[in-house]
């Protein structure tokens, strides 16, 4: 080199810029949303032939009867349950809320990355939602009613949690309390429940139609054709079908940011060290898109493989889906860094000895587990070559639910097992019932996901043809 | 229009969204006011080729949204100071801070029902039997198919002269619709 001012060098755009990877690789907005080559017969007939089959193939058969063998484990644990009572849980004073609490906040926290694609992400016109959106919908109604379950029994004798819960004209003349955030969360729930359910079939309308019209078999045709209502893809009707899709994605937005809000003020109202801070509310939206996004692709990687749709659903999807997991898990990585900085910041004694006990007290290892699964193994995902590889997204999606689970673990046990009085401390172990009632919501989850992968169209067809390059209209 | 009594219309299959739209236009610049445009994905342009009114949705859900909030808030006023007054903490018995998620909640609620159910009425759906299904080939209307039905009740609809219209427009296939 030597001496003298540096020799000015010609660059081009096309030339490869030395801090960025192989330039003979693809770059993210290159990967196609869907693969080259269809139109909209292949794509209505690729999909729609997964659920028109005759033939229901072994494997789901296979997945289908473990998830629902697991499902009655949920049913075993409900019924002895309800026959003995919340005594055969582990919780006791002072810890009331034990797993049934932990389990409710991470199956609704699940439920937001649905509502998230489907209704943030059309709002923002990504056209990458399109391939996900359906199933991902489909999960959040699953999650939402894997959750439902969790208050309802916690209350002990759900026959009687009516009156408490809902505001209506009962024969005690009792109405609920509107001050707490517990009737706030009933609210919340039921309200994002009924929409992401509305949302959700009112997606489905016009693939219902198709069924209708493609389905052999005469209840194919009974059944998809009632449920499709008669739709006929009328100009007029698709002009108030888009309007009402769009005015309930600009309601689901603000709708699915309050509920895991109203989830966190089910802690933040309380005075409990650990419970009552500010920064709760949008480190919970945070956590539970981050938990979405990994349910999503914990779903995603493996049904993309077993039917074959690599060609919908592209690696584009996967790496998307993957940066919004390493933005949010840095979101809730600061939610940890900000509530310990608080405890310490407030001067507090009480308040500093929560993150000091949780770090060093009798369930460090919990926490330390959850930092290991939430905030340094997703660092991987800062690499291009992991968030391309399936297998090796599909493994840190499982860990970031494991950790998201042991964060809500965390934040309830944690806080309440050792508050203000040490003579008023305890302990808090799950016991067998909690973790079959636990394992048995993963399979009602999934045997309601299989159901819906043999009966209802995964992808949404309509929106598939809307993205292909035939759709395209000459400019006027 | 007796001689159409038995008669929906007249129906023009295409292959593609671009035909389907120009179809449309000329349709309506030769002076046909009746007619509907179908296909298997929301088509805009489409809307504006029939020139059809835009949709009074938006303003139904405004109005669900609304009455859904103030019926959540009168409700939380009713139970908390008349029904069922119970001092918290010396809080007012309106607190109306504290009603504000529910409020929020039901306000949604009321809109998103208002939405789906204003859809449907709008849209007269559900709706079991529509002379279009008559058809035979309409099953591709939610396939790959695009079709341009003139309607009996237009005025200017003459079964020989419109299905010569029609003809012209290059479609795949021209039929009479049933009604």
């Amino acid at each position: 080199m030597g001496r003298g001012p540096p020799e000015w060098k010609e660059t081009s755009v096309s030339d490869p810029v030395p801090w960025q990877d192989d330039p003979l690789e693809p770059k993210a907005a290159t990967i196609p949303v869907i693969a080259p080559g269809h139109t909209f017969g292949s794509v209505t007939d690729k999909i729609s032939s997964i659920v028109l089959t005759r033939r229901t193939p072994p494997g789901w058969w296979l997945g289908f009867l473990a998830a629902f063998l697991i499902t009655n484990v949920l049913m075993m644990a409900l019924a002895y349950l309800l026959f003995k009572g919340t005594g055969i849980w582990g919780i006791n004073i002072p810890v009331g809320w034990g797993f049934a609490i932990v389990n409710f906040v991470w199956w609704i926290g699940i439920g937001h990355a649905g509502t998230l694609i489907s209704a943030i992400l059309l709002l923002l016109k990504q056209t990458w939602r399109t391939s996900i959106n359906r199933f991902a919908e489909a999960m959040t109604l699953f999650a939402v009613a894997c959750a439902g379950i969790f208050p309802l029994i916690h209350t002990g004798r759900p026959w009687l949690a009516i009156y408490w819960l809902f505001p209506y004209p009962n024969t005690m003349g009792v109405w609920p309390q509107f001050r707490s955030p517990l009737i706030w969360d009933v609210f919340a729930v039921s309200t994002y429940a009924t929409t992401s359910l509305l949302f959700w079939f009112v997606g489905l309308i016009p693939d219902l139609a198709t069924l209708r019209d493609r389905s052999q078999s005469k209840v194919g045709q009974m059944v998809y054709g009632m449920l499709a209502m008669g739709w006929r893809g009328s100009a007029k009707h698709w002009h108030r079908y888009e309007t009402a899709y769009l005015l309930l994605a600009g309601l689901a937005t603000p709708l699915v940011v309050s509920v895991h809000t109203v989830v966190s003020f089910d802690f933040a109202i309380a005075i409990l060290p650990g419970w009552h801070t500010t920064i709760f509310p949008p480190y919970f939206v945070a956590g539970a898109i981050y938990s979405g996004f990994a349910m999503v692709l914990t779903l995603a990687i493996p049904i993309r493989a077993v039917y074959g749709l690599e060609d919908f659903i592209t690696l584009r999807h996967l790496q998307n889906m993957a940066k919004v997991m390493l933005v949010t898990g840095l979101i809730v990585a600061y939610g940890y860094g900000v509530e310990a900085f608080t405890a310490w910041y407030s001067a507090d004694k009480f308040e500093m000895f929560v993150p000091y006990n949780r770090m060093t007290g009798p369930y460090m290892n919990w926490y330390w587990s959850l930092i290991a699964c939430n905030v340094v193994l997703p660092q991987a995902l800062w690499f291009r070559k992991v968030r391309r590889t399936p297998a090796a997204l599909f493994v840190i999606a499982l860990v970031v639910n494991v950790g998201m689970w042991l964060e809500r673990f965390v934040i309830v046990v944690t806080s309440l097992h050792r508050d203000f009085l040490p003579s008023a401390w305890g302990m808090y172990s799950p016991t067998f019932w909690d973790w079959a009632t636990f394992v048995g919501t993963i399979g009602l989850f999934l045997t309601m996901l299989f159901l819906f992968l043999r009966f209802l169209p995964m992808i949404s067809i309509a929106e598939m043809r809307m993205i292909l390059p035939d759709a395209k209209l000459e400019e006027q | 229009m007796a001689a159409h009594a038995l008669l929906h219309g007249v129906m023009a299959e295409f292959d593609d969204p671009q035909a389907l739209v120009d179809a449309t236009e000329r349709a309506f610049e030769a002076g046909y006011r009746r007619m509907d445009a179908y296909s298997p994905y929301p088509i805009e342009e489409l809307h504006h080729a029939l020139h059809a009114p835009a949709t009074k949705l938006p303003l139904i859900v405004a109005i669900g949204g609304l009455l859904g909030g103030s019926g959540g808030l009168l409700l939380q006023y009713w139970v908390s100071a008349i029904a069922y007054p119970i001092n918290v903490g010396g809080r007012p018995y309106f607190s109306w801070p504290a009603f504000i998620p529910v409020t929020f909640e039901c306000t949604i609620l009321g809109a998103v029902l208002s939405a789906v159910l204003g859809m449907l009425a709008l849209n007269r759906l559900p709706m079991p039997y529509h002379p279009v299904f008559n058809v035979a080939r309409f099953a591709l209307a939610s396939r790959n198919r695009f079709f341009l039905c003139i309607e009996a009740r237009d005025p200017k609809f003459k079964l020989e002269d419109t299905r010569r219209f029609l003809e012209t427009l290059n479609p795949r296939e021209v039929t009479t619709v049933a009604d």
